[in-house]
């Protein structure tokens, strides 16, 4: 493969092209001058061979959960099924205006219906919206239902948000665009939610609390129902991030413990794919007394006063999540979680088995954290080197330096859908780079070396940013 | 077991024994009982592939399709040339995660850099981010970007589409900031109002080209009254009249956003897509999501990576410029496929044949008795019309034939005409109107 593939734009060649619409077959319309654009968009002009080929280079340099084992933790990457695909490009679907009349798009409706109820099931809520585009959008949301229930009562001094340090970067920032204070709530040793601290925090100005669990740390949150006992006795609502959904799966639901507005990722969970970076989605469930401050589906200018998105969501990634639940069963569902945790808990134990330490040394969930403190101080081979070496021996890297609280953290979550023989496979590489780290740690801080580029110069993207391509460069 | 779970029994077995377990419920010894579900969660039980496709079928078939769509109003029905849809669907597109591994990721990285080059060459602008969840949320987006401590309203055209009206009054209800609504008159912006409605306060003004209506904005005039006034300027665009529509830079915005969809992405019940921002260099710190940067590596060799991450919610937390994590990447490939596979003079093609289509079908319609354009003013390819009768009576009559016809808005119809129809199909559409109005 070669070193750097050209720009689209580089490639370029003035008058080169494809015919794709009939020459028009009714007058030509001019603007007055004032409509008109005087400087043309310097779009690529390509062959259509070049195109194809173009982005034939760009997927070979590019790697998905189709190529190998993606253990991130936190973002459960686990295998997207071609069905689910072959459903959502299905024309009935795809050709649907979503402002269509009602009768003409009863299939999309059904599958919303479908879905939304089978999440209720699963998650043990009363109602859910699937308006929201991924969980980010879900948790503001979750969050905005919460700001008008409190106000809705009246009760308008509840300003605090709760939030455990261990938690994902995006409830804090949720959190703030709904107007929160955001209040940090300690960890104790165990990794878990410090009820001490927790309860000198509660009081009446405190809004609710948002959670993961099992939480970052692959953790399940064992006190929780003393938790939401706590922030409900203290006229709080409980915010449950499904982000780790996947370690309970038909074992227990938020709704059970306490929660009553939580997101869900269809894109975690539910086994549609992340596109690179999207399009995920993030439907919202709340208990009864939130009801109210749900959007409605599908009719323009609502007068719903939450609204998240223009029309109804990211309908083709609900078509997906549908298609899983379908072939996946209510049967089945409960495999996932055992698998997901029986997975995680065995590549744990060979990585501990080989030299590795975990942050924390007890049975974990759906996804465990590694502490590589000790080898930083002793060969000073960072969590980020090993992360690196990884990427030559084919495998993505785990999540790094997550969550906060874990120094040189490394979270593995390898998902149900890996078979034992990738997990040995992936104890094996992480032995060999434990012992290249004590043999020669000097070599791993350039790695990787077998990638199409080395290690790029972040500093200097961020420093003198270049942003787009430009003819004089 | 289903097919997604891999471990035979005797392998689940295996790894039970190594970590000195018997029973995978052992797995759950620290979720409390009080919490465990004793019964299966009641969904039915597991289909397989061949079920499971005929079951989405089933659905999918109880959508009616039709073979020709005159709606647009946020949601347009192009044609998808077979090559884009070849190329997204390759699995390393799908199925990757966010490019966090540079290393591992320069394809991704190179598609996104060479789609915000493609935003900026349409709108103008000097900066793009690698995208937001759709329009209506870039909107949103754009206003938080242009709030300081004193300016803190948002001034939004009356003339703008409804969901992203909802939706940008739903963020300012998050952070507290408010909205105002510049009146509408005769499917316009008002000129005069927007004047008298600046102020101190006022951080943003934002208009829609074209806007809801189809019309045509001066939007040079609304955005030189509200930069006298102090304000910012954010262009609502959508994409594919920017290859003939003055430019953001053109018309003196600092922010222009809107949706992709028109870009190769089918309209799929309203999603996915994505959402564009583009702005000045002055702004780009401002920017949410991601943003992907040129650098090099220890080799020299040209490298992408996400960059300017000092905005973003894994560092900086509940300070962060938004909570954006995704940039429907999928959807914004999709976009720069779309417009590297026509190039510049093919997009130019699909929106000229949009609007001389567009208009060639309202002088069919206004030929008709009782049909008349409901705004005067320069169009694209949407316009309403008003009409003798119930506007749900074309829409049944169209239907029939199986015609998807205008919206109906206030007793008229907004009409969209793309590349896709013909001249004798929309002379067919007149001729069906003509029979409907007459009855």
């Amino acid at each position: 493969m070669s070193d750097t593939v050209l720009l689209s734009y580089e490639k370029s060649v003035q008058g080169r092209g494809s015919e794709i619409i009939p020459a028009l077959d009714v007058p030509a319309y001019h603007l007055p001058e004032k409509f008109v654009r005087r400087a043309a968009p310097a779009l690529p002009q390509l062959a259509e061979i070049d195109v194809d080929r173009h982005y034939t280079e760009l997927a070979h340099r590019a790697y998905g959960v189709n190529c190998g084992f993606y253990p991130l933790g936190s973002c459960t990457m686990k295998y997207n099924p071609a069905v689910n695909e072959a459903a959502a490009a299905l024309p009935g679907f795809t050709g649907a205006h979503p402002l269509a009349p009602t009768h003409a798009v009863q299939g999309c409706r059904a599958v919303m219906d479908e879905l939304a109820r089978d999440l209720c099931d699963i998650a043990g809520m009363d109602a859910f919206t699937l308006q929201p585009a991924a969980g980010a959008h879900g948790e503001l949301m979750g969050m905005l239902c919460v700001k008008a229930y409190h106000e809705s009562r009246g009760d308008e001094k509840r300003v605090k948000m709760l939030v455990p340090d261990s938690a994902h970067g995006t409830n804090p920032a949720s959190a703030a665009m709904a107007g929160f204070t955001v209040v940090n709530v300690p960890s104790r040793t165990d990794g878990c939610v410090d009820l001490d601290a927790l309860s000198t925090l509660l009081g009446d100005d405190i809004a609710g609390m948002m959670m993961t669990n099992p939480n970052t740390l692959g953790l399940f949150e064992k006190d929780i129902l003393k938790i939401s006992r706590m922030v409900h006795a203290s006229g709080g609502l409980m915010y449950y991030d499904g982000a780790n959904l996947n370690a309970i799966l038909g074992v227990a639901r938020p709704g059970d413990m306490g929660f009553d507005v939580t997101h869900l990722n269809l894109h975690k969970t539910f086994s549609t794919p992340h596109g690179g970076g999207g399009p995920g989605s993030g439907p919202v469930g709340v208990k009864a007394l939130l009801v109210p401050f749900l959007p409605k589906v599908a009719s323009l200018g609502q007068e719903s006063k939450l609204q998240m998105k223009a029309f109804n969501g990211n309908f083709a990634v609900m078509v997906r999540a549908l298609t899983y639940l379908k072939a996946l069963g209510g049967n089945n569902l409960r495999s996932v979680a055992e698998h997901a945790v029986l997975n995680a808990n065995y590549l744990m134990k060979r990585l501990k088995a080989v030299g590795y330490t975990p942050a924390k040394d007890v049975p974990c969930m759906h996804e465990f954290v590694l502490s590589l403190e000790a080898l930083k101080e002793e060969y000073g081979v960072s969590a980020l080197d090993i992360a690196k070496s990884l990427i030559d021996h084919g495998m993505h890297p785990p999540t790094m330096y997550f969550p906060m609280i874990v120094h040189e953290a490394l979270m593995f979550e390898p998902t149900e859908t890996e078979t034992r023989e990738t997990l040995d496979h992936a104890a094996e590489v992480m032995a060999t780079l434990l012992l290249e780290a004590h043999q020669n740690p000097e070599a791993m801080h350039s790695a990787p070396h077998n990638a199409v580029i080395g290690r790029p110069d972040e500093v200097k993207a961020a420093r003198n940013p270049i942003l787009r391509w430009k003819p004089e460069q | 077991m289903s097919q997604y779970v891999p471990h035979t029994p005797a392998e689940t077995q295996a790894m039970l024994a190594e970590l000195g377990l018997v029973g995978i419920g052992e797995l759950f010894a620290d979720v409390p009982n009080s919490v465990k579900l004793t019964a299966p969660v009641p969904l039915p039980n597991g289909l397989s592939t061949l079920e499971t496709m005929q079951a989405m079928e089933e659905l999918a078939n109880q959508n009616i399709r039709y073979h020709l769509t005159l709606r647009g109003a946020g949601s347009y029905d192009h044609f998808i040339p077979p090559l884009v849809k070849q190329i997204t669907g390759k699995e390393e597109f799908v199925t990757a995660y966010t490019p966090y591994q540079a290393e591992l990721s320069q394809g991704i990285l190179q598609s996104i850099f060479e789609y915000q080059t493609m935003i900026c060459e349409l709108t103008g602008m000097d900066v793009s981010n690698a995208g937001v969840y759709d329009g209506a949320t870039a909107a949103a987006e754009s206003a938080v970007m242009c709030r300081e401590r004193k300016r803190t309203v948002t001034l939004v055209s009356a003339c703008a589409h409804p969901d992203t009206l909802a939706v940008m009054r739903t963020y300012c209800y998050g952070t507290g900031d408010e909205l105002r609504m510049i009146p509408e008159k005769d499917g316009h912006t008002d000129l005069a109002a927007l004047r008298a409605m600046l102020g101190d306060d006022v951080a943003s003004v934002y208009i829609q080209q074209p806007n809801f209506y189809g019309i045509l904005e001066d939007v040079s005039a609304l955005f030189a009254t509200a930069k006298a006034g102090g304000a910012k300027c954010i262009l609502g665009a959508n994409p594919m009249t920017l290859s003939v529509l003055p430019s953001g830079s053109e018309v003196g915005a600092d922010i222009v956003c809107g949706d992709v969809q028109p870009f190769g992405l089918p309209m799929a019940f309203g999603g996915p897509s994505a959402g564009y921002m583009a702005a000045t260099t002055a702004m780009q710190r401002k920017l949410p999501g991601r943003i992907v940067g040129q650098t090099t590596d220890a080799q020299g060799r040209r490298a992408f990576v996400l960059t300017l991450q000092a905005r973003e919610q894994h560092i900086r937390r509940e300070k962060a410029s938004s909570n954006i994590c995704s940039n429907q990447a999928h959807c914004a490939l999709t976009a720069s496929v779309y417009a590297t596979y026509l190039g510049q003079k093919g997009i130019e093609a699909v929106a000229n044949s949009c609007m001389a289509k567009a208009h060639a079908f309202a002088g069919m319609l206004t030929a008709i008795p009782g049909i008349t354009l409901r705004h005067t003013g320069e169009f694209f390819h949407e316009f309403v019309t008003n009409l003798p009768i119930a506007p749900e009576k074309v829409e049944a009559a169209l239907e029939a034939e199986g015609i998807l016809s205008g919206l109906p808005v206030d007793g008229g119809m907004l009409w969209c005409v793309t590349e896709k129809a013909g001249k004798a199909q929309l002379l067919g559409v007149a001729e069906l109107v003509k029979e409907a109005c007459a009855k």
